[in-house]
């Protein structure tokens, strides 16, 4: 708020007279979504309508194909996840734009949902089951292990990028666990050897 | 002649590597000459034996499992197209007894049928229940569905006539059926099985519920987790549209009936009915307070329905039937059958579907064969993670809504986790709370902050820091949350936390006296 009334400082009188009506009268006569775009507008790289990055053409065409369903902001969102692999955080304006959303309204479903994200992902993600029904089959040993053989906590990759490691609550693989995807292919009755070995086969040469 | 050979293409069964063996079994076949068809079922449910592989000889299906891609060589060379005998070998399968002592309704198909023929459905008593449904009033298919005592199977346990005769007699338009398959709880894969196995007894269900409310739309509300449910419902919505059962003019009645399927997007609030409501408009999925219901004010504001996978898997058995031979199954007030899910450390784990009043002794012991790890069964865990644990004391408690409420716990969506003697009950008490703090939709302070401090205070007390007062503090802290909380997510963490307490204390460092008093 303090940019918006910063950018609008031609509007608050130099000296005598309290500023606060001049200010109020022109913060009043932008809508919330303007005062946003203004604020916004400020930060380096985050200009509305401004060029998207080389997605820009692409994120647009996605969400106006769809802009004409009820609600489509979900699903908007999973499709360009699916073309581009994440989504990148230039592609919100243009969200807002299609959907006549705010920006922080696209924000806040995009980072309300874990499978969301704003950075690319590992070449190869290992997403693990910590539910319940895993854990009482050792989850918990095999979310261990797997820390130790990729060497990243959960949540995060490695450095190159080469591999991610994820705790997931439940694939509905509850009488064969323990359960992982590896490469985005269900496994289950899991052991440290056969994760190991499946990541030694998505992961060729880059492991020992 | 054409030997018909049935691999599962459920995806705990592809998990187990199905795939494998169905690729091996192709080119072992046309390497030999032999002559098969390959159809892709879904699982029959015995999941310890996926992937369970069964041969049509002269019209009887001979069962074998569990069945690896390094096994299909020597089965074919040892005669499996002719159902020889083999280790692996199981007899037919019809008259298994794990499979013939079950009461199968809404999963009569399951295993049985390729889950994407439509001739095959019908063949097997589909669209049966439609059928009828079309030639009815509205209000004469509500009337059936309360008739028959069917019950919300999504956990709560609503009686589903009086939700649907609410939508039927709200006004507005249009209206919705909103089918929750963000089936999240642990332990339970009812809802993936039923989509990927017999997706068609899901839509018929809808549509069902579409013309006795009289919605034209439906949506089901798929989580992320399941992509081979999401293929596979998708193929089975363009295949009745193509029929002339979804679209327009829904087997010629001259009414409408659509479906179509968001996808979730990780976040285990959505299974709650309101944040599923908001996640499907496209939001982000914060929990509504209610009132307004559903019922009345639900999907963009209108009339809908909100019903679980099993719930409307169960509509198209009490349209074709009739109500009484619904509710001739069950127990009291719970009528019907339930699909119940063996998960966790089970020897057999796997889908039993019988009526309510089943006990968890006769599901864990004589189904499930105890635990796989052959030590004593010390914990149970009935409904999901906001369900209670139970103790072996406890195993000849019937699984009925009013009997485990009075137990304090609850049946669910009836999934039964079993843990064995090395559980450490501290830790699981300590990830009911860790659960909830990451999934808290964050609306209600006691569900998001109660949570994350339930972690730190349980982590207090088994590092032995002054146990008793951080135990009173426990415990306050899950009356604040059972009371306080805007839904079951925050409400319910309380009840394995608070059974964990009160059966294992020692796992706490804590003894029964000091929990009780």
């Amino acid at each position: 708020m303090g940019l918006v009334i910063q950018s609008y400082g031609t509007a608050v009188p130099q000296g005598g007279s309290p500023p606060f009506g001049a200010w109020y009268f022109d913060v009043k006569r932008l809508t919330l979504r303007q005062m946003t775009e203004r604020s916004l507008s400020e930060i380096p790289g985050a200009a509305p309508h401004a060029d998207a990055g080389p997605d820009a053409a692409r994120v647009r065409a996605i969400a106006e194909a769809r802009s004409g369903e009820p609600g489509p902001l979900m699903e908007i969102l999973h499709d360009i996840q699916h073309d581009v692999g994440y989504l990148p955080p230039s592609t919100m304006p243009v969200l807002a734009d299609v959907l006549n959303l705010s920006r922080a309204e696209v924000h806040g479903v995009v980072s309300f949902y874990s499978d969301f994200r704003i950075s690319p992902p590992a070449t190869i993600t290992v997403a693990i089951c910590r539910g319940e029904a895993c854990q009482a089959v050792g989850a918990e040993a095999l979310v261990d292990h797997a820390k130790t053989k990729l060497g990243v906590e959960v949540g995060e990759q490695s450095a190159d990028g080469s591999v991610g490691l994820e705790q997931i609550f439940c694939f509905g693989n509850c009488a064969l666990g323990p359960t992982a995807t590896v490469a985005g292919r269900l496994r289950g009755r899991l052991t440290p050897a056969s994760l190991d070995a499946l990541i030694d086969e998505a992961t060729p040469g880059a492991r020992q | 002649m054409t030997v018909t050979v049935y691999v599962p293409r459920d995806s705990s069964a592809r998990a187990v590597g199905a795939d494998e063996v169905a690729v091996a079994l192709t080119a072992e076949a046309a390497r030999r000459a032999d002559d098969i068809r390959i159809v892709r079922n879904g699982s029959r449910g015995m999941l310890w034996l996926e992937p369970f592989v069964e041969v049509d000889v002269d019209g009887t299906r001979i069962g074998y499992g569990p069945v690896q891609a390094g096994d299909v060589a020597e089965l074919l060379g040892a005669g499996l197209l002719s159902g020889a005998d083999h280790p692996l070998k199981h007899g037919a399968v019809d008259e298994l007894s794990w499979l013939s002592r079950q009461d199968r309704l809404m999963y009569a198909r399951m295993g049985v049928i390729d889950p994407l023929d439509l001739s095959d459905y019908q063949a097997h008593g589909g669209l049966v229940g439609l059928r009828k449904a079309v030639a009815m009033s509205s209000q004469d298919v509500v009337d059936v569905v309360s008739a028959s005592g069917l019950r919300g199977r999504g956990g709560a346990g609503f009686p589903a006539g009086r939700k649907w005769q609410t939508v039927l007699g709200a006004p507005g338009e249009p209206k919705y059926i909103c089918c929750n398959a963000d089936e999240g709880d642990s332990g339970t894969y009812a809802d993936r099985m039923l989509m990927e196995g017999d997706p068609f007894t899901l839509l018929e269900g809808m549509t069902i519920a579409g013309l006795a409310v009289g919605a034209t739309q439906g949506y089901i509300y798929l989580r992320s987790e399941y992509p081979d449910a999401r293929d596979i419902l998708g193929a089975a919505i363009d295949a009745a549209r193509e029929f002339g059962w979804l679209g327009d003019d829904v087997l010629g009645s001259g009414k409408a009936f659509d479906v179509n399927i968001r996808m979730g997007a990780g976040a285990y609030i959505c299974g709650e009915e309101t944040s599923m409501l908001d996640s499907l408009e496209g939001k982000r999925g914060m929990v509504r307070a209610k009132p307004p219901l559903p019922a009345l004010e639900g999907l963009f504001g209108k009339p809908t329905v909100v019903n679980n996978v099993l719930t409307l898997g169960s509509v198209p058995f009490v349209l074709a039937e009739g109500a009484d031979a619904y509710a001739s199954r069950g127990l009291d007030r719970s009528l019907g059958t339930q699909i119940f899910q063996l998960a966790g450390n089970i020897k057999q784990g796997g889908v039993v579907e019988l009526g309510f009043g089943v006990t968890l002794r006769e599901l864990v012991e004589d189904f499930g064969g105890g635990t796989a790890s052959g030590r004593p069964i010390r914990a149970i865990q009935v409904g999901g993670p906001l369900g209670s644990y139970l103790t072996a004391d406890q195993l000849d408690l019937p699984l009925e809504y009013e009997t485990f409420a009075a137990a304090g716990a609850m049946v669910g969506h009836g999934g039964i986790v079993v843990h064995d003697d090395t559980v450490d009950m501290a830790q699981m008490a300590r990830f009911a709370m860790e659960f909830c703090s990451e999934e808290s939709c964050g609306k209600c302070t006691p569900c998001r902050v109660g949570s994350t401090r339930g972690v730190e205070v349980i982590d207090k007390i088994t590092a032995g820091d002054d146990r008793t007062g951080n135990l009173t503090l426990l415990l306050d802290l899950c009356d604040v949350m059972t009371d306080g909380s805007l839904c079951a997510m925050g409400g319910l963490t309380p009840m394995p936390v608070r059974s964990a307490l009160t059966k294992f204390p020692e796992d706490f460092g804590l003894t029964a006296q000091e929990v009780t008093s």
